[in-house]
């Protein structure tokens, strides 16, 4: 009876760290925990080119994470990508109307991620507005090619 | 002209007929044997399990799973160290060492982690199962339960099955986890990777349902591939010294090509579509 106890206790507490192994897993290494909890409120904002970005991808201001990618799809009016973004409630009323969003990387070789730089206008974002000022990802052939061909010029 | 011609034919014919009915007794016998291991796999895991039941199958669990955390374990980490280690000294000429956490997070969750800890597990519990199974029914243990009644699917296969089941996983997540902390003791300790960049390209990249998830799917399906071999060889084999021997063998080795050969094909399901 006794060494059955300690064998359930056993069983128990593997169980018990495979859940937590779990957990872990899903907090520390895919970052579940970093996406903004609660409430959230919608931005859009369109790019020419939205690089490597992705769904879940961060969006930052002064490089403090706010917010996520939510969505990424091609807008057929103009033919540029309009980005989805689920911000922090707390900035709702918060972030000023000519704020401009920025497709950044983290490091050279990183993962991207939206910046936003707050603007100085009176009044404010809300939810579902779009941020007009845009700037689009860095794309490293373009930028190769704006080199060679100037170097050619000169 | 011609009767030579026939006489030819026939004489040639004879060997490729025996070869053929040789064929054909290995398909059938091969189909009997899949439909005699599914029939087992059914009826072992349907029934409701009683109080019983259940204690039998903590037993089972201790037995699987805890014992054999210490192996897993162990081989997650030194595994985990050696793919920093490697991954290092190949980033580091790119200038990319901060990809490195990625880079050990995906290969242990994707990949080493559900294949390695299912080799180790037909290693160590499936040959166990068969070769306990395997005397069981050498000394006609099985038999006599049936003789009194009791179903020994029920009672002796049911939770060795579901024990394996539930330990693989479980023993997969131990692997990975403990794997990322020997990338992380090697690679940010010892290396001198940046820790911050070292967790936050992992969180950036590795998807929970995409990778951590999938991973887990693997796990389980090898949980079962596994334990069901082993504990159909055990099961079926003929109840002699030399059978259990046999049995042990075939379970490892079938284990081992079913895990690797079922990868390719998940991975290809999973992962195939390139973004």
């Amino acid at each position: 009876m006794k060494r059955s106890k300690i064998m359930e206790f056993g069983v128990g507490l593997f169980m018990l760290a495979g859940i937590l192994g779990l957990v872990f897993l899903g907090l520390r290494v895919s970052g579940l925990g970093n996406g903004v909890g609660g409430d959230t409120f919608t931005l859009n904002a369109n790019f020419a080119n939205i690089g490597g970005l992705k769904v879940r991808s961060k969006v930052t201001v002064a490089g403090v994470q706010v917010g996520q990618v939510t969505g990424i799809e091609l807008d057929p009016k103009w033919y540029d990508a309009r980005v989805t973004m689920a911000i922090d409630s707390k900035l709702e009323g918060q972030l000023p109307r000519d704020s401009t969003a920025a497709i950044l990387t983290a490091g050279l070789l990183g993962e991207q991620y939206v910046g936003l730089s707050l603007g100085g206008a009176p009044d404010t974002l809300k939810d579902g507005d779009t941020i007009r000022d845009t700037q689009q990802a860095l794309v490293l052939e373009e930028l190769i090619q704006q080199f060679v061909s100037n170097m050619v010029k000169n | 002209m011609s009767d030579e011609h026939a006489r030819r034919r026939g004489a040639s014919r004879r060997p490729p007929v025996r070869q053929v009915v040789a064929l054909g007794r290995g398909t059938l016998d091969m189909i009997d044997a899949l439909g005699r291991a599914g029939l087992f796999l059914m009826l072992s895991c349907l029934g409701i399990p009683s109080r019983e039941g259940i204690r039998l199958w903590l037993r089972q669990m201790h037995f699987v799973g805890v014992m054999s955390l210490a192996i897993v374990l162990v081989s997650g980490l030194f595994i985990g160290m050696v793919l920093a280690l490697q991954g290092y000294t190949i980033l580091v000429d790119f200038g990319a060492e901060d990809a490195l956490g990625q880079m050990v997070a995906l290969s242990l969750l994707r990949e080493l982690a559900p294949v390695v800890s299912a080799l180790l597990f037909a290693g160590r519990a499936g040959s166990a199962l068969t070769a306990e199974i395997g005397l069981m029914k050498a000394t006609e243990q099985l038999t006599s339960m049936e003789m009194i009644g009791v179903d020994p699917l029920r009672r002796v296969i049911a939770p060795r099955l579901w024990a394996g089941f539930v330990s693989l996983p479980l023993l997969t997540i131990g692997f990975s986890v403990v794997g990322i902390w020997g990338g992380y003791l090697v690679g940010v300790e010892w290396l001198g990777v940046f820790e911050g960049s070292y967790w936050s390209n992992m969180q950036g990249s590795v998807g929970f349902v995409a990778d951590i998830g999938n991973g887990l799917v693997k796990s389980l399906v090898f949980a079962m591939v596994v334990t069901w071999i082993a504990v159909f060889q055990g099961y079926d084999l003929i109840p002699t010294s030399e059978g259990i021997s046999r049995a042990t063998t075939r379970t490892v080795v079938y284990s081992s090509l079913a895990i690797l050969g079922l990868d390719f094909v998940l991975t290809a399901m999973m992962f195939g579509e390139i973004g």
